[in-house]
C-alpha cells in the first residue's frame, strides 16, 4: 500500500474485525456466528463509505464498535421472532424496551475485554482438526477471507471454504465462547491454544505461500495473538512466554530471509546486520521471562535455539555444541524425524561433515521421510561438503522432485547447480 | 475559480475482506488528501444511504425510493474548486470509485 497511510491505521480493518465479530458473537450467542460475522461485515461496509468522504475518525475502533453496536440492534429487531440469542442476554432482546440498554451494556469496554480470547480458546476446540483450527482463526480472529487464507496455505479455495463451514458449524454447537475466567477451562484448552499459536506462525515462517506478504502477515497475525494471551494474567504462563520468545527470535530473521528476487536465503547465508535487533532484544526478555516454573516445554528449547543464533554476530561465533545439546533435550521432549535432522546438521557444523552424515545415516526414519525435500537436501549439503559432488547432486535432485513449492524448487535447483562448483554448506 | 460538486455514482460492490475494505479507504484518504493539498477541496461532503423516500407532485404522496439501479444511485458528493471543468473533470481521474465500476458526475456550480 501506499507510504502516505497514517501507520495506526495499518491493518485496522482486520484487527477490529476480528475483535468485535467476538463481541458481537458472544452477545449473539455462538450459535449465531454467522449473523454475528454480516452484523459487522456491514458495519464496516459503513465505515468504508462514510470514512472515504469524511475522512478516518479520531478514534476509528471506537467507531467500529459503535457501528456494530447499531447494525446490531437492527439485527435483533429484525431476527428475535425466528431466533434466539445468547440465553442470559435472550430475555432483554425480546422486548423493546430492554433490548438497547442491555446491548449497549454488553458492548461496555468491562464487558468486551476479554471477547477476542475467549474467541481463540473456542477456535482451538480440540474437535476440529489443526487445519481447521488455524482456518477459523485466521477467518474470524484475523479477517482473512476464504481467497486469503488459500493463498496462505497453498490449498484450494473450495477446501479452504468447506473446512470453514465445517468448522462453523461445530463452533455453532458449542455452548458459547469459553470463560476465560474459568481456570480449569482454560488451563485445559491452552495446549492447543498455544500448539495453534506455533503452527500459525510456522507457516508463515516455514510455509508453501510464495508471498513474502502473505508470509509475513501470519508471523505477525501469530505474534499479535500471543501478545494478546499473555496480557491475560492466566495466559502468562512460561510456555507462553517461551513461544513468544521464539517468535520474536524468528521474526528479527525475517528481513534477511528472502532475497530482493523473493528467493529463501539459508540461515548461515543471511546478512545479520538485516536482525531486527529490537526484536532479538525481546526474545531474551521473554525467554528469560519464561524461565521460571519447573516444567521445561518444546517452546523453550526451540526458543533457546533460536537465541544461539541471534546472540552469534558472525556465523562462525555460532555454539553449535550447545545446539546440539538443545536439540538433545528436544529430542526428548518431542521426538521428531525433523527434529533429529536439525541435530545432525548441527553435529555437522559443530563436528564436521562426516560425522553429521554418520548421524543421518542412523536416523531411523520413516518411509515418507525420505520424500521430505530437506532430508535429501541435508544429505546433499553434508555430501557435498565431504567432498563428494556427484553423489550430493543427486540428493538435491532428489529434494527438487519432491519440493512443496517454487521457491524450494528454485532453492534446491540452485544447490544441484552449486555442486558443479563445491560451493560450501548450507541449510534452510 | 469555479465551484464544481462531484456526485459519485454507483460501483464500489462489497470489498470481499477486511484488508480489502481498508485498501480501498486508503485510496480515498490519499486521493481526498492530494485534492486538499492542490488546494481544490471546499468540503469534503457527505456519504449517501442509498434508500430514502420520494415525494411526488400534486397528491403529495411518498414512496419508498429511489429505485434506480445500483449503478445509477448516487453514493455522495463533494464540492471542489478548479478553473475549469475540464480541470475539474481530469482531477475526478483520480478517484479511486473508477477502479471499481462506478462513475464521477461533475457539475459546474450554477452561478448568475
Amino acid at each position: 500500500m501506499s507510504e502516505d497511510i497514517p501507520s495506526e491505521l495499518d491493518h485496522l480493518f482486520r484487527h477490529e474485525s476480528g475483535r468485535i465479530v467476538a463481541t458481537v458473537a458472544r452477545i449473539f450467542g455462538l450459535h449465531n456466528l454467522a449473523l454475528a460475522e454480516d452484523v459487522v461485515q456491514d458495519a464496516f461496509s459503513r465505515a468504508l463509505e462514510v470514512w472515504k468522504i469524511r475522512g478516518v475518525p479520531d478514534n476509528p475502533a471506537a467507531w467500529l464498535m459503535t457501528a456494530a453496536r447499531n447494525r446490531a440492534l437492527d439485527a435483533l429487531r429484525r431476527e428475535r421472532t425466528v431466533r434466539t440469542f445468547a440465553p442470559e442476554l435472550d430475555q432483554l432482546f425480546r422486548s423493546e424496551w430492554t433490548a438497547a440498554p442491555a446491548l449497549a451494556e454488553e458492548f461496555g469496554a468491562a464487558r468486551i475485554k476479554d471477547d477476542m480470547l475467549r474467541m481463540m480458546f473456542s477456535c482451538c476446540n480440540p474437535a476440529l482438526g489443526e487445519p481447521a483450527r488455524l482456518a477459523v482463526i485466521l477467518n474470524i480472529l484475523c479477517g482473512f477471507t476464504a481467497a486469503e487464507i488459500s493463498a496462505a496455505f497453498l490449498s484450494p479455495q473450495s477446501a479452504v471454504e468447506k473446512r470453514l463451514a465445517r468448522a462453523k458449524k461445530a463452533l455453532a454447537q458449542t455452548p458459547g465462547l469459553l470463560d476465560v475466567g474459568d481456570a480449569a477451562q482454560f488451563d485445559a484448552r491452552l495446549p492447543t491454544v498455544l500448539s495453534a499459536l506455533y503452527l500459525l506462525f510456522n507457516e508463515g515462517y516455514h510455509g508453501a505461500s510464495s508471498r513474502a506478504a502473505i508470509r509475513g502477515e501470519l508471523c505477525r497475525e501469530a505474534m499479535r495473538l500471543a501478545d494478546l494471551l499473555l496480557e491475560h494474567g492466566r495466559g502468562r504462563v512460561p510456555a507462553a512466554l517461551a513461544l513468544a520468545a521464539l517468535m520474536a527470535f524468528n521474526a528479527a530473521r525475517l528481513p534477511a530471509r528472502l532475497s530482493a528476487g523473493g528467493e529463501l536465503v539459508a540461515l548461515v547465508d543471511q546478512d545479520r546486520a538485516a536482525w531486527d535487533q529490537g526484536l532479538i532484544a525481546r526474545g531474551f526478555a521473554l525467554l528469560e521471562a519464561s524461565a521460571c516454573g519447573t516444567q521445561i516445554s518444546e517452546y523453550h528449547v526451540e526458543a533457546a535455539i533460536a537465541s544461539v543464533h541471534a546472540e552469534a554476530g558472525a556465523l562462525k561465533d555460532t555454539d553449535w555444541r550447545k545446539i546440539v545439546a538443545l536439540y538433545d533435550l528436544l529430542l526428548t521432549l518431542k521426538p521428531s524425524p525433523v527434529v533429529a535432522l536439525n541435530r545432525a546438521i548441527a553435529v555437522a557444523q559443530a563436528h564436521g561433515p562426516e560425522r553429521g552424515l554418520q548421524e543421518l545415516g542412523a536416523l531411523k526414519v520413516p518411509e515418507s521421510f525420505e520424500h521430505y525435500p530437506f532430508y535429501q537436501a541435508a544429505l546433499g549439503e553434508l555430501t557435498l561438503r565431504c567432498g563428494r559432488p556427484a553423489k550430493a547432486r543427486l540428493h538435491f535432485q532428489a529434494a527438487q522432485a519432491n519440493a512443496r513449492n517454487p521457491m524450494e524448487r528454485q532453492f534446491l535447483a540452485e544447490r544441484a547447480k552449486a555442486c558443479e562448483l563445491a560451493a560450501p554448506f548450507r541449510s534452510a | 475559480m469555479a465551484e464544481f460538486v462531484y456526485l459519485y455514482r454507483g460501483g464500489e460492490p462489497r470489498p470481499a475482506s477486511p484488508e480489502a475494505q481498508q485498501q480501498i479507504m486508503q485510496k480515498w484518504m490519499v486521493w481526498m488528501q492530494s485534492l486538499a493539498e492542490k488546494g481544490h477541496l471546499i468540503e469534503r461532503g457527505q456519504p449517501l444511504e442509498r434508500s430514502g423516500k420520494i415525494v411526488h407532485g400534486k397528491g403529495l404522496t411518498i414512496t419508498d425510493g429511489p429505485f434506480a439501479e445500483a449503478k445509477d444511485v448516487i453514493g455522495g458528493f463533494t464540492l471542489v474548486k478548479a478553473d475549469t471543468v475540464a480541470q475539474a473533470a481530469e482531477l475526478a481521474k483520480g478517484c479511486p470509485i473508477l477502479e471499481r465500476g462506478g462513475d464521477v458526475e461533475v457539475r459546474p456550480v450554477m452561478r448568475m
